[in-house]
């Protein structure tokens, strides 16, 4: 294993990246608020939002929206491309349910998913507080006397920060475990079935890179924690079969966690993309017309490819732009590859026509030879038709 | 995808409508399949909301959950699936031919028995195959009171043997150019290229916007509204085509019909009096006719749009060699139901890692199979392995007579031939064409100094010095030559199960093999 893809610790060295003074912090935290709206509060980082970094971490319109904590579902609705997403009651219901099932009996069951038969007394401390920040502190006291104490310690859903392109956002995981010695785990709740042991492993793989954005957050406050240490695997907990009888797998997140790690520094930090909007510019659903909000969008460019529309609420917003500009990659990621320079749709075809683009360039070369041997085919078989 | 699919692709944006990916069709279609669209609960495992099932477009059965977390309306749902589906399948059973084949034991031929027709299952989406395979899963194991008189909650007494067929079934669609069980979305993303990603062509109804457009509209206009357009109590125009249902339409409309259902059902149980009786039954058909109502509402399109994508598929043209393939698809209906007339247990859980291992092999295989035949029976699959330096169209340029050094000459002509592909040939390597519909070898000798090339004929010509008449190409033919074999065989045969070595799994467990019923509790859902 090399150092640099994981080991916690020592950020590497960011040339560009003044480090920030708690003044600079308070500028960014102020502007952002001005985008958002001052009166609205900021969302978390939900599951979803976690999805989207993920799956497009260099988004810079995702990665300010969600830096700056903005409602990405009811500015799409405005913007008159809403969302798709949405969750049924059932399923509301039927996760609630399973939920407290798992964590019930004052977390004894959790821990025996855990494999520990006899816990002895399990503390489950209040995190409540006002404001995400008072909940982060309590969160953050909790583990502290957790780590210090000498028995198995349940946070149900505790509440911790992580710093995205260098600003705050707030991090709500189902549960995380102290045990006596003082290593905290991450644990996943989620609804889909493990069947035979096995689970669909797309929902595994996003449980899993969410759990990595959890580890990384809790490894912040064990930093500050002595005697703390995050673990690197976390506790996926999923109906067992058919039932909801809970069954759990313990899942190694070091990749997701070293990857997401990368993505988290590599993000253009979004004091630079708020820098760069005109003044006066705002997200502010409630007090702005739809046509600011979307003159106000279009200031921040985006990267759409086809798998925002699963991840990203702005999704089909942003997919209409990138039709109307023509762009390759709203037919795929993976097209993009092939074309080298061309990057509309009308450049692709008009080089693959002959009416434009370099021959000598390979790109333009490959696409006519396709074109010619496509056009050969198809006549090919309207000739075997008509005879 | 290569970059002649991507080029379609674009055809299809700039002209607003799906461009071909294929001149002909790749996979069997039955005369009669069996169309099923199921719908499930949102948040449970395997809880059946309902389901179209059918093969009459006209006249499709309607099953309804009305409480979908009810065990009992859970099996009557599944029993009448079963009603559907397994005379379906049975009708398929005796129709048999006559076969000798190679016993893999004792290397001598035997006859057996082979189904001349197999049943074939279509659902809308690839995620419909998924639930095939989930609904197998719950019910090939369950217990009926004539097998186990003291289980707790007994299935009724076809459930088993449903499951243990659409567990086939599931396992089958698998393999790589298998029909038994296909999706109608991947029929048509195999046949043609949208102007949109093929994360959105999973979706039917926009998939089939652009393939067949009403009245002319652009396709990506028509498939933005199958997508997204709703009516004005917020409800999808064109509802997903399952098995997982639409969030608002769960929330708005199933969710206080459901309620409904349930408060009537109470209604039922608390009445005193006949009178009192009579009324809550009538509110209880009314509720439950109700549910019927929703359910099919969002099952109807989806059903018509299965079937609408058939008929666009029926408008190609057979592939040469979807026969062959259909054949295998035969095979593997024969034996499942001899080893469901042997009285076997049903699949396990689990395969063991010989099993495993074999079917792996087998998925292999397969797909190369499958490549080499479509791109030898569809010019527009060629012209993208073309594309790729993996075959050329060359047209025979001079045909120089020659023979083998041995005591006995065999035939070994040389070929010049002309082409203006660019394959990717070292001396040595062999190339292939089809002749008759069997492959036929040559060897790459070298390249002229015109940039011809040069191919020797290696086999198919005959025993005698001269070669059989028509195996030698003519001068001027035009001819397709693949750097692929069309029958490839991936990897060293697998030994015998019981000749496994113990490294890897050993000889597979035979004892009590019959695998335990899951637990069920009270509360559990299926």
């Amino acid at each position: 294993m090399s150092a640099s893809l994981d080991d916690g610790g020592s950020r590497p060295p960011q040339t560009t990246d003044p480090v920030p003074t708690p003044a600079s912090r308070r500028r960014t935290r102020e502007r952002l608020a001005e985008l958002r709206g001052p009166a609205v509060p900021p969302r978390p980082l939900d599951a979803r939002a976690l999805a989207a970094l993920a799956a497009n971490p260099g988004c810079r319109r995702r990665a300010l929206l969600d830096g700056a904590g903005v409602d990405k579902g009811a500015l799409a609705s405005r913007l008159g491309a809403p969302a798709p997403f949405g969750q049924s009651q059932f399923a509301i219901v039927r996760g609630n349910s399973f939920e407290a099932k798992v964590k019930a009996d004052g977390g004894r069951e959790l821990l025996r998913l855990l494999g520990v038969e006899d816990p002895g007394t399990v503390s489950v401390p209040d995190l409540s507080a006002s404001g995400p920040e008072g909940r982060t502190a309590r969160t953050a006291l909790a583990l502290r006397e957790a780590t210090a104490g000498d028995g198995w310690t349940l946070l149900d859903h505790p509440l911790l920060t992580l710093e995205v392109a260098g600003s705050p956002v707030h991090l709500e995981p189902d549960a995380v475990v102290v045990d006596p010695a003082g290593r905290w785990t991450v644990v996943e709740i989620k609804s889909f079935p493990m069947i035979d042991g096995a689970a669909d492993p797309a929902k595994v793989g996003a449980a899993a890179r969410q759990a990595a954005v959890y580890v990384l957050a809790l490894e912040r406050v064990a930093a500050l924690t002595e005697g703390a240490a995050v673990r690197h695997s976390v506790l996926l907990v999923c109906p067992k079969d058919f039932s909801n009888l809970p069954t759990a797998s313990v899942v190694d997140v070091r990749k997701q966690r070293a990857v997401t790690r990368r993505q988290l520094e590599r993000l253009t930090r979004i004091d630079e993309i708020a820098d760069a909007l005109p003044e006066g510019l705002s997200f502010d659903v409630a007090g702005r017309s739809a046509e600011e909000l979307s003159a106000a969008v279009e200031a921040v460019p985006h990267a759409y490819a086809p798998e925002c529309l699963a991840a990203c609420e702005l999704g089909f917003h942003c997919r209409s732009r990138a039709r109307e500009a023509e762009a390759v990659q709203t037919l795929g990621r993976s097209v993009r590859g092939e074309l080298g320079g061309l990057t509309t749709i009308g450049a692709v075809l008009a080089a693959a026509r002959g009416d434009d683009g370099e021959p000598e360039d390979p790109a333009v070369a490959a696409l006519r030879r396709a074109r010619a041997l496509r056009q050969d085919a198809l006549a090919e078989a309207e000739a075997a038709a008509c005879r | 995808m290569s970059l002649i699919a991507h080029l379609a692709r674009m055809e299809a944006v700039a002209a607003g409508r799906a461009q071909p990916l294929a001149t002909v069709r790749h996979r069997r279609l039955a005369e009669r399949p069996l169309v099923l669209v199921p719908l499930t609960t949102a948040g449970e495992a395997g809880a059946p909301l309902g389901a179209l099932v059918g093969t009459d477009p006209e006249e499709p059965r309607l099953l309804v959950v009305p409480q979908p977390r009810d065990r009992e309306l859970r099996f009557a749902f599944l029993a009448e699936l079963a009603e559907e589906v397994l005379p379906y399948v049975d009708g398929f059973a005796d129709a048999v031919e006559p076969v000798e084949r190679k016993d893999s034991a004792t290397g001598e031929k035997v006859r057996v028995e082979l189904c001349l027709d197999a049943p074939q299952l279509i659902v809308p989406s690839r995620a419909g195959i998924e639930y095939v395979r989930l609904l197998g899963r719950s019910t090939r194991f369950r217990r009926t009171a004539e097998q186990d008189p003291d289980t707790p909650y007994p299935a009724p007494p076809r459930v088993p043997l449903l499951g243990r067929w659409l567990t086939h079934y599931g396992e089958r669609a698998r393999v790589p150019g298998s029909s038994l069980l296909l999706a109608a979305t991947d029929l048509l993303n195999r046949h043609w290229a949208t102007g949109q990603s093929s994360l959105e062509d999973q979706h039917l109804g926009a998939l089939l916007a652009w393939i067949d457009p009403a009245d002319g509209e652009r396709g990506d206009r028509a498939a933005h509204r199958a997508e997204l357009a709703r009516d004005e109590r917020g409800q999808l125009l064109c509802p997903p085509a399952g098995p997982a249902t639409d969030p608002a339409f769960d929330n708005q409309l199933l969710a206080p019909a459901i309620e409904a259902y349930d408060r009537a059902r109470q209604a039922v149980g608390a009445a005193e009096d006949g009178e009192t009786a009579d009324a809550a039954l009538a509110g209880l058909h009314r509720a439950e006719r109700e549910v019927r109502r929703l359910v099919v509402s969002q099952l109807k399109p989806t059903w018509d749009a299965t079937w609408r994508a058939l008929g666009l598929l029926r408008a190609l043209p057979e592939g040469a060699r979807v026969e062959d393939r259909w054949t295998r698809d035969r095979w593997s209906f024969t034996a499942h139901r001899d080893r469901i007339a042997a009285g076997e247990p049903p699949q396990p859980r689990r395969d063991d890692a010989v099993t495993a291992a074999a079917k792996l092999a087998a998925r292999e295989q397969a797909q190369g199979q499958l490549d080499a035949q479509e791109a030898l029976d569809d010019p527009l699959v060629l012209a993208g392995r073309r594309l790729s330096g993996e075959a050329f169209a060359a047209e025979v340029v001079e045909v120089v007579r020659a023979w083998t050094e041995s005591k006995r000459p065999a035939p070994r002509p040389l070929l010049t031939v002309r082409t203006e592909d660019r394959p990717h040939l070292d001396p040595g390597a062999k190339v292939y064409r089809s002749l008759d519909g069997k492959p036929q070898s040559a060897e790459f000798v070298g390249r002229e100094e015109d940039g011809s090339l040069v191919l020797r004929l290696l086999d198919r010509m005959g025993r005698s010095k001269e070669p059989a008449e028509g195996t030698v190409p003519e001068k001027g033919e035009r001819i397709a030559w693949t750097l692929f074999e069309h029958d490839a065989r991936v990897g060293p045969r697998l030994p015998d199960p019981e000749e496994t070595p113990w490294t890897h799994g050993g000889p597979p467990r035979h004892a009590d093999t019959a695998e335990l019923p899951d637990a069920v509790t009270p509360e559990d859902l299926l």
